[in-house]
């Protein structure tokens, strides 16, 4: 890569990956800590050169385990952070996870998602990770995922992924696949004036009313650092508004579990995004989302020269589920189509909005999406 | 208003503790209230300032200390405390950063983190209360707990040599490495006060009574037997080999064992990133 | 053994060594007695009183040998005793 002046604006070509690293800078971030992993190696490799030169940090841990801890540690020190893996890295963050929902730590965490389960196919792409993305860490918690299906919004929603999380002080996940990681595409980077930028509510009333986790009104507690003399503590513990671990008392836990679920869930309509293709009129519904999408988008255009009033709901937001979206479309669909590269996820939630419905799934594993043509052979096969 | 004047007896250290967190709910005799007042006692005599300190600790009895201390404090998941204490560090090298765990948190599911950020050398002080069991879960064996020691997971007796943990420390890389007992608390808080005003990563381990559980299972059966123990068979040596340093029963080399000059992770971190952080400035002018 | 020939200290008269005051915080005592077993001058023996916590906190003996070593306040796992220099009227 050529020597690259600070705040990289203007028309690039470059893969993913880099798309990802240069949208976290973009957003702010300044900590990075990850681990190599095939297919998001690239992010770490380009961030270790790129971070410095905006005086940010990079760090190698020895595990992915260590990266996600050593993100929550940097983010409650002050800073906005990142980490990148792919699935057995995802698999081993699960625990951390939780500890950053539970401290409600702002970060980001990078899947690029590869064919599982176990070390699977490190250099195919795959959509399996995708209902761990909710459930994999242990407890009931609201999480924020997002999917990329261009390199372009590698770019776009890392940024809204920090902005995201800085807002709602919950760890954001961007479900990448190896496809998106890798392929090299135009992309378009604003000046940095004109990019929108979120950050963490800091407290306002002096240091000794502080309370680390009392909410406000949208349930997301203002948060202070490290350092700024407010002396709180978290734990991933069960915790009172204090921060203080209170292991007994089932209201202290009640209120914070769902407190912690409701964040998301009761915040969702100002959260979720979703992209609508022919929507107005279609009697069949490709509902996609990742490097699927793009062949989905394909398909319904084939669909639509043959006569089919087809459409696609491209699901940009995959947690919290986009449940509004998917039954309005359900409701005037005839038929709903989820092609997906794994064995059954996200249909199991269109499924479940959709009610009366027919939902068709189309499953397809290894190194290739699904081709328009398959696509278009299931929107044809639901007339 | 009636002024009453009621005479209230308040500890000269209670301004380092919280004081809606205290009383603490160790056992009679638990060596970690001891860990906790020298390392208070070395904060008094340095005059720390309390707005830079971060004190995190992992899970266990040790672990709830970093609720009681009157400064920002984190309690991580299960041995990560020193992968956390590295983002923390990291992120803002001015503020001081201690991890206070114990045996099994820093080196039975933490050893890899603690091995590495050793090998670093980031200036993160590590103080580890070492009561030679998992005493918050009961007393299951752990990774210093002594050959033939009878634990909840080891009735027959422990068969599984344990760490020699200064040595451990010594061979990672630490830059300042000493181990006292729960006696030996002058010594102690000397140690956290060289270790406060050091560069690089330090360790501490101190032998901590467990007398509710591991020392009622091994004969010692409150904490002054176990410190009567620490007082025959520890001896003070003053940097001698810390791989000869394993604990025996008939004897506890306690003192310290390295006390090195090395240049720290987060310096060098942070001289690299100015360097190459003004070339990039200078690059778009 | 040569016999010892012992002196008062010259300065006997002009200055005052200081005086202990004890304090113990009885109800957060948890009875360890690593205060009473380690005072160097025995200062401290188990009474008979029990405290909020149901165990003896330890009792003064003679709070005039006390050296303000201050062991007993370095080695309490409890924050429940600590020693001071007893200040005369003007304050010293």
């Amino acid at each position: 890569m050529p020597r690259v002046k600070s705040g990289l604006t203007g028309a690039h070509f470059m893969n993913g990956d880099v798309a990802c690293a240069e949208g976290a800078i973009a957003a702010g971030c300044r900590f990075f800590a990850g681990y190599p992993i095939t297919p998001a190696t690239e992010i770490a490799e380009h961030l270790s050169q790129r971070m410095p030169e905006f005086g940010g940090i990079y760090v190698q841990m020895e595990d992915e385990i260590a990266s996600l801890a050593a993100v929550i540690g940097a983010s409650y020190s002050g800073l906005k952070a990142m980490t990148a893996t792919s699935g057995p890295g995802f698999s081993l963050m699960q625990e951390n996870i939780g500890l950053a929902v539970m401290t409600e730590a702002p970060c980001v965490i990078v899947d690029v998602m590869r064919g599982g389960p176990s070390t699977g196919q490190p250099t195919l792409p795959g959509q399996q990770d995708v209902m761990q993305a909710k459930w994999g860490s242990h407890g009931d918690y609201g999480i924020i995922a997002l999917t990329p299906s261009s390199v372009q919004e590698m770019f776009d929603l890392t940024v809204e992924a920090f902005n995201l999380s800085e807002a709602y002080r919950v760890p954001t996940l961007l479900m990448g696949d190896e496809i998106v990681g890798h392929m090299w595409e135009k992309v378009v980077i604003p000046s940095a004036d004109k990019i929108r930028i979120v950050n963490r509510k800091k407290p306002t009333m002096p240091r000794e009313e502080y309370m680390p986790f009392k909410p406000d009104d949208d349930l997301v507690p203002p948060m202070a650092c490290f350092g700024e003399g407010y002396r709180f503590h978290a734990t991933g513990l069960t915790h009172d508004e204090h921060g203080y671990p209170r292991t007994s008392s089932s209201e202290v836990q009640s209120k914070l579990v769902r407190r912690l679920c409701d964040k998301i869930q009761k915040n969702a309509d100002k959260i979720v995004r979703v992209e609508d293709v022919m929507l107005e009129d279609a009697d069949v519904v490709v509902v996609a989302y990742g490097i699927v999408a793009r062949a989905a988008l394909s398909a319904i255009r084939k669909a639509r020269e043959k006569g089919i009033k087809a459409g696609l709901l491209r699901l940009i937001t995959l947690w919290p589920f986009p449940e509004q979206r998917v039954a309005k479309v359900a409701k005037r669909a005839k038929a709903i189509v989820v092609p997906e590269m794994n064995c059954g996820q996200m249909v199991r939630e269109v499924e479940r909005v959709a009610k009366e419905t027919p939902v068709v799934f189309l499953s397809k594993l290894g190194e290739e999406p699904h081709t328009p043509l398959e696509i278009l052979e299931a929107i044809r096969r639901t007339k | 208003m009636v002024q009453e004047t009621v005479q209230v007896v308040v500890h000269p250290f209670s301004k380092y503790l919280r004081a809606d967190m205290m009383p603490h709910i160790w056992c009679q005799g638990c060596g970690n209230g001891v860990l906790l007042n020298c390392f208070v006692h070395a904060l008094d005599e340095l005059q720390t300032d309390l707005d830079k300190l971060v004190v995190v600790s992992g899970i266990g009895c040790i672990g709830r200390a970093a609720g009681y201390m009157n400064a920002d404090s984190f309690h991580t998941t299960h041995g990560r405390a020193l992968a956390f204490a590295t983002g923390v560090k990291l992120a803002n090298p001015e503020l001081e950063v201690v991890v206070i765990s114990g045996d099994g948190d820093l080196f039975a599911i933490g050893g890899n983190h603690f091995i590495h950020a050793a090998r670093r050398n980031i200036g993160i002080k590590v103080l580890c209360a070492n009561n030679l069991n998992y005493g918050m879960t009961g007393g299951q064996q752990g990774p210093t707990t002594p050959l033939e020691s009878v634990t909840t997971t080891s009735p027959y007796g422990n068969i599984e040599h344990p760490f020699n943990l200064v040595h451990l420390a010594a061979a990672s890389g630490a830059t300042y490495v000493a181990r006292w007992t729960s006696l030996h608390v002058r010594r102690l808080t000397q140690s956290m006060k060289k270790m406060l005003q050091k560069e690089g990563f330090c360790f501490i381990e101190m032998l901590s009574p467990c007398p509710e559980i591991y020392g009622r299972y091994n004969k010692m059966r409150s904490g002054l037997e176990m410190m009567s123990w620490f007082k025959s068979a520890s001896v003070v040596e003053s940097f001698s080999d810390p791989s000869k340093a394993d604990i025996m029963p008939e004897r506890i080399v306690v003192g310290e064992f390295v006390d090195i000059e090395k240049l720290s992770y987060e310096k060098m971190l942070h001289e690299k990133i100015s360097k190459i952080n003004e070339k990039a400035i200078e690059g778009v002018s | 053994m040569p016999e010892r020939i012992r002196h008062a200290p010259l300065d006997l008269e002009k200055v005052k060594p200081a005086t202990a005051e004890i304090h113990l915080i009885k109800d957060e005592c948890k009875g360890c007695g690593y205060c009473i077993e380690y005072c160097p001058k025995k200062v401290l023996e188990e009474s008979d009183e029990i405290n909020a916590r149901g165990v003896h906190p330890p009792r003064v003996v003679d709070e005039s040998k006390c050296i303000i070593c201050s062991f007993c306040s370095a080695v309490c796992p409890d924050f429940a005793i600590f020693v001071v220099e007893k200040k005369d009227k003007e304050g010293k």
